[in-house]
C-alpha cells in the first residue's frame, strides 16, 4: 500500500509542477499577478510530494520490501543500513527521482528565497523550472516508474552492486546532481531574462549566488567521485575520461566559465548575451550528460537503462529544452543594449580570455566524448578515442588558464596600467620561476619541461592567490569590511593551484609496479619496503574475502601493515578489488591484490603517489570559496536599499582588486 | 576601446581560438583513436599491423594460461566464428573470466595480439556493445547458412 502512496504523491507532484510552470509564466505574460503569486507555494508544495515520494521510496529499501521490484533489484536484506538508504540512487529509476528531488529543493529554495527579486521575474523563474520539472516527472512516470511491483515478490533482493556500497560513493551522487540541475536555476533565470528581453545588472547579482552554490556542489560532486575511482575501481588512476566523467565534467567547465562571465555582467554591464548563453549551455550539458548516461548509448557502470524508449524520451527533452532555448537567445539576445568599453589591458579581456579558454576546452571535451557516438551512429565503425587526447586538449588550454588567472585577478576593471601591474606580480613570476626548477632539481632530481610547467604554474597560483587580503590586513590590522567575494575568488584561485600541484606531483613522480609476490618476499618502491606477510581468509557482513597482510616499511622502521582484500559479495559472486591505502597529505602509498598466481603467490599492483590528495583537496578549498561567496551580504541586499550603495570606485587606486567592493 | 574595436578583438580571439582548437584537435585526435575489429575481421585482414587497435570477443572456455612465476597470461578470444589468441602481461581486471565478453586493446605480433589494456566492465552481465554487435552478425550468418 505504501509504494502506491509514493506513485500518488509523484502525480501530485507532476500536477504541482504543471501549474507551477503555467502560472509562473502565464501570470506575468498577461500580467495577472495573482497567477504570478501563485506560483511560489504552489514550488514549495511540489517539493513536499516529490519529497514525500522519494521518502516513501526510501522506507521501502529500509523495510526491504522486496514486492516493489526496483527495491528487488538494488538491495538486498543483509545490506548495511547506510547502503540501503544510499541504495535508493543506485539504479536507473532511483537517481531519475533523486534528480527529480534535488530539482524540486532547488525550485522550493527559489520560491522562498526570492522575495527581493520582483514578483514579475521571480514568477517566470519558477514557471521554467515547473516546466523542467514537468519534463523529468514525466519521463519517470511513462517510462521509469520507481514504485512498479513485482508479483510474486522474491523473498530477497539481487543486491546493490558491490562497487557502489561505498561510503564516498554514497554521498557522490546527491551531491553531484545537487550541482547538475543547480544549473536549471541559471537557465530558468536566462530564461526569464529572454522572455523580459531585459538583462541588468541586478539581474546578474541575483543569479549569482546560485550559480555559484550549484557549482560548488558540481565540484564536489565531482570531486567525490574521482576519489572514489581512485581506491575502490582505478586500481589507483583518478581521472578517466569516460564518457560519463566528461559528462559531469563539461557543465562543470561552461559553469565556471558563467560563474566569471558573469561578474562582468554584474560589475559592468557587458557580455550580457554571451552570459545567457553559457547559462543555457551549462544547463544543456547537464541534460546532455543525463542523456548520455540514461540513455543506454553509454555503457558504464553508470548507465543502467539501456531501454531505448528512455533514450528517445530524454532526447526529446533534450530538443525541447536546448532547442526552445536557443530559438529564444536569437530572437531576444541582441535587443539586450550594453554600453560601455574596456581597455586591452584590464579584468574584461582577462575574463574574455578565461571564457574562451574554457569553452574551446569545453568542445574539445564534447567532440571527443560525441564523435564516437556519431560515427557509430552513422555506421562508419567504432572507434574509441584515447585518454591522452582527452589529456592533450585539455591541458592546452589549461595552461595558458592558470597562468593568466594569476594576472587577471590582479587587475582593474575598465583599464589597467601595465606598469603598476608588472611591479605588483613580478616577485611572485620570479619566485615561482626558482620554485619550479629547484623542486625538479633538488627534491626529486629529475627534470622535465612538464614538470617545470606543473609547479610554476601551482606554485604561482597559490602565490599570489592572497596577494590583497593580505595587503588588506596588513594595513587594517583586521579583514572586517573586506569583500566575501574577493576572498571567494582567492580561495577558489588557491584551490586551482592546490590541484595543478597535485597533478602535477602525481602524474610525473607517481610510481606504479605490478608484481607477483610470494609469502614472505619483499620489494622496493621508492624508499619503501613492502613485504608480503600473508594472507587469510575473512568474513565481511555480506562478503568473504581473502586478506593479506603487507608491511611497509621505510628506513628499517616499520611505516604500517596494509591489508588489502580480494572480496567475493555473496549475492552477486562478483570478485572485487578492496585496495588498502596508507594517506598522508605529501603521499599515498596504495596496494592492492591481483589474483593468486598459485602456492600462496599473488600478484600486487604496488603504488607511491605523490601529493594526491592535493588534487581533492584544491577541488574542496574551490568548492568552500564558492560556498564562501554566496554569503556576500550584497546579494541579500535589499532592492529600496540599492540607491544608497557605494558606488564601486575603490579608494586606493586601480591596482586594486575591486571586485565586490560595494 | 570603441565599440567596433571591442568587436573586432573578440572576433579575433574567437579565430584564433578556434584555430587552434582545430589544430590541436585533428593532431590529437589521429593519433589517439582505436578502431574496433572482430576476430572475424581480423581473419578477414581487416585490421592494421603497423598501430593499435580493439579487439572484443568472448574468453574462450579453457583458454586461459597462466606461466608459472611471472604475470603472463595467454587466452584466446572469439566472437563464435574465428578465434584470435592473446597474449598479456600485467593484472587482469576483477571481472575478467571465461565466458565474459572483454574488449583488448594492444597490436598484432605474429600470430598473437599483445595486449597492454584489458577491459571487463564492472557488471557481470554486461556485454561491451561492440562484442555483443559482432556476436549477433555471426549468428545470424550462421542462422542464415541453415537455410
Amino acid at each position: 500500500m505504501i509504494p502506491e502512496l509514493g506513485h500518488v504523491a509523484l502525480t501530485i507532484a507532476l500536477c504541482l509542477a504543471l501549474a507551477q510552470g503555467f502560472f509562473g509564466l502565464a501570470g506575468p505574460i498577461f500580467n495577472k499577478p495573482g497567477w504570478s503569486a501563485v506560483a511560489k507555494p504552489v514550488s514549495v508544495g511540489h517539493f513536499v510530494f516529490v519529497a514525500i515520494a522519494y521518502g516513501v521510496l526510501t522506507h521501502a529499501h529500509i523495510i526491504s520490501d522486496f514486492s516493489v521490484a526496483y527495491v528487488a533489484n538494488h538491495s538486498n536484506s543483509e545490506l548495511p543500513l547506510l547502503y540501503r538508504v544510499s541504495g535508493v540512487w543506485g539504479g536507473h529509476e532511483g537517481s531519475m527521482l533523486l534528480w527529480a528531488l534535488m530539482l524540486a529543493v532547488w525550485g522550493g529554495l527559489l520560491g522562498v528565497f526570492t522575495k527581493r527579486i520582483p514578483l514579475q521575474t521571480s514568477a517566470k523563474v519558477l514557471g521554467v523550472m515547473g516546466i523542467v520539472s514537468v519534463g523529468f516527472l514525466l519521463f519517470m512516470l511513462a517510462t521509469s516508474n520507481p514504485f512498479d511491483r513485482l508479483i510474486p515478490s522474491p523473498m530477497e533482493g539481487r543486491d546493490l552492486n558491490p562497487l557502489l556500497q561505498d561510503p564516498g560513493l554514497a554521498i557522490h551522487p546527491p551531491m553531484l546532481y545537487m550541482g547538475y540541475v543547480g544549473f536549471a536555476v541559471a537557465f530558468a533565470f536566462a530564461i526569464a531574462a529572454m522572455i523580459e528581453g531585459r538583462l541588468d545588472k541586478e539581474w546578474a547579482r541575483w543569479i549569482r549566488p546560485w550559480t555559484a552554490v550549484a557549482w560548488a556542489f558540481l565540484t564536489i560532486g565531482i570531486a567525490l567521485g574521482s576519489w572514489w575511482a581512485y581506491y575502490e575501481l582505478g586500481w589507483g588512476g583518478w581521472w578517466f575520461w569516460d564518457p560519463v566523467e566528461n559528462a559531469s565534467f563539461m557543465p562543470w567547465l561552461a559553469g565556471t566559465a558563467l560563474l566569471h562571465s558573469l561578474a562582468v555582467t554584474e560589475r559592468r554591464g557587458l557580455f550580457k548575451g554571451w552570459t545567457l548563453l553559457l547559462a543555457v549551455s551549462a544547463f544543456s550539458l547537464s541534460l546532455l550528460g543525463t542523456f548520455l548516461v540514461r540513455s543506454g548509448v553509454l555503457v558504464s557502470v553508470h548507465a543502467f537503462a539501456t531501454d531505448p524508449g528512455r533514450g528517445l524520451f530524454i532526447l526529446a527533452m533534450l530538443v525541447f529544452f536546448i532547442g526552445g532555448a536557443l530559438a529564444l537567445y536569437a530572437w531576444r539576445a541582441p535587443a539586450l543594449a550594453q554600453k560601455g568599453g574596456f581597455a586591452p589591458l584590464s579584468r574584461e579581456t582577462f575574463i574574455l580570455a578565461n571564457n574562451m579558454l574554457f569553452v574551446v576546452a569545453t568542445l574539445l571535451i564534447l567532440f571527443g566524448t560525441l564523435y564516437p557516438l556519431f560515427l557509430d551512429g552513422l555506421g562508419l565503425g567504432k572507434i574509441s578515442v584515447g585518454p591522452p587526447y582527452f589529456n592533450t586538449v585539455f591541458i592546452i588550454p589549461t595552461l595558458p588558464l592558470v597562468f593568466l588567472m594569476g594576472i587577471g585577478m590582479h587587475t582593474a576593471w575598465k583599464k589597467m596600467d601595465w606598469q603598476q601591474l608588472k611591479g605588483k606580480l613580478w616577485p611572485f613570476f620570479v619566485g615561482a620561476l626558482v620554485f619550479a626548477v629547484i623542486v625538479p632539481l633538488v627534491v626529486y632530481r629529475q627534470f622535465s619541461l612538464m614538470k617545470f610547467i606543473g609547479v610554476f604554474l601551482g606554485v604561482w597560483a597559490m602565490a599570489v592567490a592572497f596577494v590583497e587580503p593580505v595587503k588588506y590586513f596588513l594595513r587594517k590590522r583586521t579583514l572586517r569590511g573586506y569583500s566575501r567575494t574577493m576572498i571567494s575568488m582567492c580561495l577558489a584561485h588557491f584551490g586551482i593551484g592546490v590541484f595543478v600541484i597535485g597533478v602535477t606531483m602525481v602524474s610525473t613522480y607517481g610510481v606504479a609496479r605490478d608484481i607477483g609476490m610470494k609469502p614472505g618476499e619483499t620489494v622496493m618502491v621508492e624508499d619503501y619496503s613492502f613485504t608480503l606477510q600473508g594472507t587469510r581468509q575473512v568474513e565481511g557482513p555480506n562478503y568473504s574475502a581473502v586478506q593479506a597482510d603487507v608491511l611497509v616499511e621505510r628506513d628499517g622502521e616499520t611505516v604500517i601493515v596494509l591489508q588489502p582484500e580480494k572480496r567475493t559479495y555473496r549475492v552477486q559472486q562478483n570478485p572485487m578489488t578492496e585496495a588498502d591505502i596508507h594517506p598522508r597529505l605529501h603521499r599515498d602509498i596504495f596496494v592492492a591484490m591481483g589474483e593468486p598466481l598459485g602456492q600462496g603467490a599473488w600478484s600486487m599492483r604496488i603504488q607511491y603517489k605523490p601529493y594526491i590528495r592535493f588534487i581533492w583537496l584544491g577541488a574542496f578549498i574551490m568548492a568552500f570559496g564558492a560556498f564562501f561567496g554566496a554569503t556576500d551580504k550584497r546579494y541579500r541586499v535589499r532592492r529600496e536599499d540599492e540607491a544608497t550603495e557605494p558606488s564601486p570606485a575603490t579608494p586606493g587606486g586601480q591596482g586594486k582588486l575591486q571586485e565586490g567592493t560595494a | 576601446m570603441k565599440a567596433r574595436h571591442q568587436r573586432l578583438f573578440a572576433i579575433g580571439l574567437v579565430v584564433a581560438g578556434v584555430g587552434l582548437g582545430a589544430t590541436f584537435l585533428l593532431k590529437a585526435m589521429n593519433e589517439n583513436i582505436l578502431y574496433f575489429y572482430s576476430p572475424t575481421q581480423l581473419e578477414a585482414g581487416e585490421a592494421p599491423l603497423d598501430r593499435r587497435f580493439r579487439v572484443g570477443g568472448l574468453v574462450v572456455e579453457n583458454s586461459i594460461v597462466r606461466s608459472e612465476g611471472t604475470m603472463k597470461v595467454d587466452f584466446t578470444i572469439s566472437d563464435e566464428a574465428f578465434e584470435v589468441p592473446v597474449t598479456y602481461t600485467g593484472i587482469l581486471p576483477d571481472l575478467f573470466r571465461e565466458g565474459q565478453g572483454i574488449i583488448v586493446h594492444g597490436r598484432m605480433q605474429d600470430e598473437y595480439f599483445v595486449a597492454d589494456e584489458i577491459l571487463a566492465k564492472h557488471d557481470e552481465n554486461y556485454m561491451p556493445p561492440e562484442v555483443a554487435d559482432s556476436l549477433e552478425h555471426t549468428r545470424k550468418q550462421a542462422a542464415a547458412g541453415e537455410y
